[in-house]
């Protein structure tokens, strides 16, 4: 609080003395004056209140037990007595005290809150501790499975001002899924009263979630709700999905029923006026979302791929029809299935608030068990990824959350030794960018110590003694199998497994992870993850006859190869591109390739992370939709190409693993690490 | 588009704190001395939420809120009730009264930031 607050404060306090001093010398001449005890009780209990928000505690519990005195008075249940008066004005003169922090080293204090007691009969004592008690009740544990939760507002609600849109925003912050409107109770559209919310709501809620929080979402909305255990069937569906629900929401329009027109700014009513007119055609109340087993979606995905892939064969033959008919109609397949693609890839989105809720909860968890207190923030919660991505990343995030509590988050001791706040922030975000999502966890903790994970992965025999290595491949060392920086091996973390399995599963998802650290400021994790595993754009490359394929969200740009660049050197191939040195790749060289490239080669700019590299190509053949099929366990070890795709032509075509040539256009860029690839 | 909060109190201090947070925070603030001084400025313009004390001189919280509730342009706007531990029984009538809720005193800046986002999203 300010000073200036204070100072308003210490004035206000000085007018209220004046008109409390007023009044209580006014009740001596006539004590039956009701008017007069409100007008004492309203200004002591201003004091109070006003001394309380200003951190005037003292002050404030001191008045208490003076003010409940003219409650009582007010109420009925005590009469003013000489006695009140003297013992009422004896407290206001202690008020200024209190105000300006003074001590009371004759006791007179104390003698006249037992004074002020006395007069009461003792009983404000018990009253207040039965407050404490009933205000205790609204703690609770979650329940161990999947709830229900159905809740419908009050007739007067929107009246009053609730939005029970907020309360909806506000319940999937908790993680509710699955939320269907119950317009059982929905008039006819001429009997609807457009002030009253006929809809009903029912989700939903992951297991954790207490009923105190849920009470809290309901604080500013008058409405009758009810949490209960989810039925058994959906909770038989919930581990199979790692915490992701098996069936997803699907968002069905009610096609051709919406009215613009009615009443425009009330969320419910426009929601009740789309309906409405509805229920006779539907025949239920089925409501706006139906609920789908994921392996249908997977199912339906797989069907996409091999239309579009069928779709691409089509194009081509029709164009080598030169048959108008054939090409009209294959333009038209390829319309329809470039919107049936989109539409299923949607379906499969899903926010990352549904893994957000069961980190709130691990992270409260770990917090308390290690006594280092946490403030988890999440940004960007409503991020959507493929269902997939999402239900494998869920073990990766734990990993790197618990690491970051464990090993990064600094003890209360050592944390009080630094000018830190006392509670640690770790911070989850979220977003897009370009065809990629990032998610990132930021700690504000110790920050990683480089040299403590040399040594310890050298002691591990992880790397020579001697070996050179930059800042961040020392980082990328934790993500190596049986690496552990713990001091000792914790119930929640170091067991030397983890990290290696979060490097594997990113990468299984064709994601990169990276690491940022500073000593003493904290660490940050990124994970970069595609938004889809199954179908991407792609640049179509050909080198020495063989056509690749390129995700063309990794695609900067593409330039022509300079001459004087054109015969294949050592190490040290770089480009100017813009006053700025990017290295390049030759995949000719890199793929071993017979024979000479043609006079005019291209390169193609790529970028992972914030790297980018040239990769030098005979030819741009175009830009094609890419189904990406898994390369067999028996090319699990070609490290260059991440997948294979099946071409208009019906030839195969591998999809280039960019991230993997980044790194190596990387390794070239630092002197004395030319890969034996390039070199070749 | 910038929401305007009236904050009805008798407590200048209080009404200042209210004030200044929710500024900085990028609302417009009225503010009104009692329930009276409330009433009218409720009416003469619009105002998209209210946060009023409940003891005042004139006219208190309770006769505000009913009053408010009685005119076309006074409903719909959430109105949340400052309220004192001590006061248990005032919840539930200012519920009655047309109230959606209430907070208890002394409350922080940020949980007064967090309720104005609770009620005006």
């Amino acid at each position: 609080m300010t000073d200036d607050m204070a100072a308003i404060f210490r004035e206000e306090v000085r007018d209220l003395l004046e008109s409390l001093e007023k009044g209580l010398l006014d009740l001596k001449a006539r004590p039956a004056d009701m008017g007069l005890v409100n007008q004492v009780f309203r200004d002591l209990h201003t004091v109070k209140g006003s001394g309380a928000m200003f951190g005037f505690t003292e002050l404030a519990a001191f008045i208490h037990e003076f003010e409940t005195v003219f409650d009582r008075i007010r109420a009925g249940a005590l009469a003013v007595t000489p006695e009140i008066l003297r013992l009422a004005l004896a407290a206001k003169d202690e008020i200024p005290g209190l105000v300006e922090g003074l001590a009371d080293p004759e006791g007179r204090r104390g003698q006249i809150l037992e004074g002020l007691q006395a007069v009461m009969g003792g009983g404000a004592v018990a009253e207040d501790a039965a407050e404490v008690a009933e205000g205790a009740g609204a703690a609770g544990i979650g329940a161990a499975g999947p709830q229900r939760l159905r809740f419908r507002l009050s007739g007067a609600a929107l009246a009053m001002g609730a939005r029970p849109e907020l309360v909806l925003d506000e319940l999937r912050g908790l993680g509710a899924e699955g939320i269907i409107a119950d317009l059982a109770d929905l008039p006819p559209l001429d009997r609807l009263d457009p002030e009253a919310c006929a809809i009903g709501w029912e989700m939903d809620l992951p297991a954790g979630v207490t009923e105190a929080q849920v009470e809290d979402v309901f604080l500013f909305v008058d409405a009758e709700w009810k949490l209960t255990p989810a039925p058994v069937a959906a909770a038989d569906a919930a581990p199979a999905a790692a915490g992701v629900a098996e069936a997803m929401t699907i968002a069905a329009p009610l096609a051709g029923t919406a009215t613009d027109a009615v009443a425009p700014g009330s969320a419910p009513a426009a929601v009740a006026a789309a309906a409405a007119p509805a229920p006779a055609a539907r025949g239920d109340q089925a409501g706006a979302t139906i609920r789908v087993p994921a392996e249908r979606l997977d199912a339906l995905m797989d069907s996409v791929g091999e239309l579009v892939i069928v779709e691409a064969r089509l194009t081509e033959l029709a164009r080598q029809s030169r048959d108008p008919a054939l090409i009209a109609t294959a333009e038209q397949i390829t319309r329809l299935a470039g919107g049936l693609r989109d539409a299923t890839m949607t379906m499969r989105m899903v926010p990352l608030r549904s893994l957000v809720g069961r980190f709130r909860r691990l992270v409260m968890d770990l917090s308390d068990k290690l006594g280092k207190p946490v403030d988890f923030v999440v940004l960007g919660e409503e991020t959507e990824l493929d269902k997939t991505v999402i239900e494998k990343l869920a073990d990766p995030l734990v990993h790197i959350l618990r690491n970051a509590i464990d090993h990064g988050m600094e003890t209360q001791a050592e944390r009080a030794a630094t000018e830190k706040p006392r509670e640690g922030l770790i911070e989850l975000s979220a977003r897009h960018a370009g065809a990629e999502v990032l998610i990132r966890l930021r700690d504000d903790g110790r920050g990683m110590d480089v040299a403590k994970i040399r040594a310890k992965a050298v002691a591990k025999g992880l790397i020579p003694a001697d070996a050179v290595l930059s800042e961040a491949q020392t980082f990328a060392l934790i993500f190596e199998p049986g690496f552990s920086t713990a001091e000792s091996v914790t119930e929640l973390s170091g067991r030397g497994v983890g990290m290696d399995v979060v490097r594997r599963t990113i990468d299984s998802l064709r994601g990169s992870i990276e690491i940022e650290s500073k000593p003493g400021l904290g660490t940050s994790v990124t994970l970069r993850l595609p938004l889809t595993l199954a179908i991407i754009e792609g640049l179509l490359i050909e080198v020495a006859g063989e056509r690749y394929t390129l995700p063309m969200p990794t695609v900067q740009e593409i330039v022509e190869l300079p001459p004087e660049k054109a015969q294949a050197r050592r190490a040290g191939d770089f480009l100017d591109i813009r006053g700025r040195f990017v290295p390049f790749l030759r995949l000719r060289s890199l793929f071993d390739c017979p024979g000479q490239p043609g006079a005019a080669q291209n390169v193609v700019i790529v970028q992972s992370g914030e790297t980018r590299v040239g990769i030098v190509v005979d030819r741009i053949v175009g830009t094609n939709q890419t189904v990406i099929k898994q390369m067999s366990k028996l090319h699990a070890g070609v490290r260059a190409v991440s997948g294979a795709t099946i071409l208009g032509d019906g030839s195969v075509a591998l999809i280039l693993d960019v991230q993997h040539l980044v790194g190596m256009g990387r390794l070239q860029g630092e002197p004395g690490q030319a890969p034996k690839e390039v070199a070749a | 588009m910038t929401k305007t909060v009236l904050t009805v109190d008798d407590s200048p201090s209080i009404r200042r704190m209210i004030a200044m947070t929710l500024q900085e925070a990028g609302y417009a603030v009225i503010e009104a001395v009692d329930g009276q001084d409330g009433l009218s400025k409720a009416l003469a313009q619009k105002v998209d939420a209210i946060i009023t004390d409940q003891n005042m001189p004139n006219l208190d919280g309770l006769g505000f809120i009913r009053a408010l509730r009685q005119h076309p342009q006074g409903k719909g706007i959430p109105i949340v009730v400052l309220s004192t531990d001590s006061e248990e029984g005032l919840k539930t009538q200012a519920r009655e009264a047309g109230a959606l809720g209430w907070m208890v005193k002394p409350f922080s800046q940020d949980k007064l930031l967090a309720v104005m986002r609770k009620v005006l999203g």
